[in-house]
């Protein structure tokens, strides 16, 4: 990054910081919305982004996190920040399970997203069935009645989870940052852009495939914990539902496939428009069920006819918030 | 439980299976030529069945008769898809392919919402509570015509590659796209052909499909993955492989109905596709690469 994109960076930090002294609750719980898709769609981007598996299923990951931690507060007491470790558990488990039936088989492409898909269809149809977790009829969580942010059962107000999602984010951005110019980062970037090359020199295509997975599935289900934490309410329908698979890949590849700001960036940008249309939608009395999907689906195909590789990098070039390549430092 | 319990449930399994890889068909006839997977697929099956029950509604037309015109109207719609918008992906990375059709799998399936609402509409048709009595077996008669039709489309889809000119110059194009372009073929020209045919072959299923189901929008991501599931199990590009995947999900799909509870139907069509994925990741008619 340039001087001024760093400038530019810390200011959206600092603003974020300070936001819930300023803002109303309404503008807090927008935020939050877009934080979380801001971070999912960072976890999504390991594994699309940085080493070029198309994961359709993602919600299948956010899902189990969901569930599982859910599962333990309510059945068995336990906190959310011992649970959010099981949680991670399943999804890396189930992630790496579908990992190995694709790349041991050679299913590439498209037809390894297919087999996302599948299985986060599975969990959607099973969990329906499964009485322990509430079934189709919804797992809750209990409101707490007393008052007070309680941290260490993640129950509280609007700002507690609003800087917790926030911590989320940075915390992913960094490890994103971390990860791509790790020794691990460069295999999948090799992997990504020529599989067969990077498999000559050396490379595992296997394990480098499988450790995207892995970290990917990881912190999509933290980002199911909090919501499971957050909302108080699950259920398969809406949880493992293929159009919420579909609403986390937008921000990455509105903001910008395999960038770092990109997902945070795609994020501001979806998040405040969908609140926008719902609100012309309210005013205008225009209630007609499936515009604002049918928007997304507007927006998903001009960008990807005009701006195929996203937002960001256009508007890093535009404005020289990161070096070019060949540039002096 | 008798054994004929069984047989004509299996049957009416096999026929239902029938219209799912004729939907099947047009999805790997797209594929094989085109290279596109079509994710829009689902949504203009259900287009297609949305046209049948229009046809039905005001000019009184059964079904079966109003497939052909429904697979013209998809046909155009897929050329002109193909001609405008896809045409300029064939060459682009597979994951931008496909969230371009993701874009306009949504906007077609939402445009319906918006039409036809989200409550489910049916085709009358007199013949709708008839039965056939073939030996042990007693079968509706929709479920025999749907199951006839999507036959005689398939098998005139097979002549019409096997023997056509333009059957043949589609196959070239297939195989080798540059040889075909230096033997002079219009490669665009025929892209557009072959996605409209595919699209007219899936409206035809739609068609048909009415017979059996009430179209409701929410339909359509579920007959994409199927006809995902069918075209992997069935063998990609193999022409014959979707249909046979078709009869097998249909089939598994109506005993998992029968035997366990019908809502943990479509779960059985995914383990078929992880089984056939672990033990013949080809596919069951496919060849290896």
């Amino acid at each position: 990054m340039t001087r001024r994109g760093i400038v530019l960076l810390a200011l959206l930090g600092a603003l974020l910081l300070v936001a819930p002294a300023f803002a109303d609750r309404y503008v807090v719980s927008v935020l939050t919305t877009v934080l979380w898709f801001a971070y999912v769609g960072q976890a999504w981007n390991v594994m699309m982004g940085f080493s070029g598996l198309l994961s359709l299923g993602h919600a299948l990951y956010v899902g189990l996190g969901a569930y599982v931690s859910a599962a333990l507060f309510v059945h068995f007491g336990i906190g959310p920040w011992l649970g959010l470790w099981a949680a991670m558990l399943a999804a890396t488990a189930a992630g790496c399970f579908i990992g190995f039936l694709g790349f041991r088989f050679g299913v590439r492409g498209v037809h390894f997203a297919l087999l996302t898909i599948a299985f986060a269809e599975v969990a959607r149809i099973g969990f329906d069935h499964l009485q322990w977790f509430g079934g189709s009829g919804g797992f809750f969580i209990p409101v707490a009645g007393n008052a007070g942010d309680d941290l260490l059962n993640l129950r509280g107000s609007p700002t507690l989870f609003y800087y917790v999602i926030l911590a989320l984010v940075v915390a992913a951005l960094a490890l994103s940052r971390v990860l791509l110019h790790s020794r691990l980062g460069y295999q999948w970037l090799a992997v990504r852009e020529e599989p067969e090359a990077a498999e000559a020199v050396g490379v595992d295509l296997f394990r480098a495939r499988i450790a995207a997975v892995a970290v990917s599935s990881a912190l999509t289900a933290l980002g199911g914990v909090f919501q499971a934490f957050y909302f108080n309410n699950l259920f398969p329908e809406q949880v493992f539902s293929m159009g919420r698979s579909i609403e986390i890949i937008l921000p990455a590849i509105v903001g910008g496939i395999g960038t770092l700001i990109g997902p945070i960036l795609g994020a501001f940008i979806l998040t405040p428009l969908g609140e926008l249309l719902t609100f012309l939608i309210e005013v205008t009395g225009l209630d007609l069920p499936g515009l604002k999907q049918l928007f997304y689906g507007v927006a998903l195909v001009v960008i990807v006819v005009y701006r195929p590789d996203g937002v960001w990098p256009w508007l890093a070039r535009r404005f020289g918030l990161v070096r070019q390549p060949g540039e002096e430092a | 439980m008798p054994i004929d319990y069984y047989l004509n449930i299996a049957v009416s399994g096999v026929l239902t299976g029938l219209v799912y890889g004729l939907a099947a068909l047009g999805l790997s006839v797209i594929f094989g030529v085109v290279r596109v997977v079509n994710f829009a697929h689902g949504e203009m099956m259900v287009a297609g069945m949305y046209g049948a029950v229009l046809l039905a509604g005001f000019l009184g037309l059964d079904p079966i008769l109003a497939a052909p015109i429904v697979a013209a109207l998809l046909f155009g719609f897929g050329w002109l898809l193909q001609r405008g918008l896809v045409n300029r992906f064939v060459e682009r990375p597979e994951h931008m392919q496909f969230i371009l059709l993701l874009g306009i799998a949504t906007i077609i399936l939402n445009a319906m919402l918006m039409l036809f609402g989200p409550d489910s509409r049916n085709v009358q048709v007199p013949y709708g509570f008839d039965t056939v009595e073939l030996g042990p077996l007693l079968l509706d008669a929709v479920r025999l015509r749907a199951g006839a039709g999507a036959i005689v489309v398939a098998a005139a889809l097979f002549a019409f590659f096997r023997f056509s000119r333009t059957g043949k110059a589609i196959r070239a194009c297939a195989d080798n796209p540059l040889g075909a372009r230096v033997v002079g073929l219009n490669i665009d020209g025929l892209y557009a052909l072959t996605f409209g045919i595919g699209a007219g072959v899936v409206g035809i299923a739609g068609a048909l499909m009415t017979l059996l189901v009430d179209a409701r929008p929410q339909l359509a991501p579920e007959y994409t993955l199927l006809s995902f599931i069918i075209v992997i199990v069935g063998g990609l590009g193999s022409l014959p492989g979707a249909l046979l995947g078709g009869v097998l999900i249909g089939l598994s799909e109506a005993m998992a109905g029968f035997l366990l509870t019908p809502s943990l139907k479509s779960l059985f069509s995914y383990v078929v596709l992880i089984v056939v994925l672990l033990l013949r990741p080809q596919g069951l008619l496919g060849k290896r690469s």
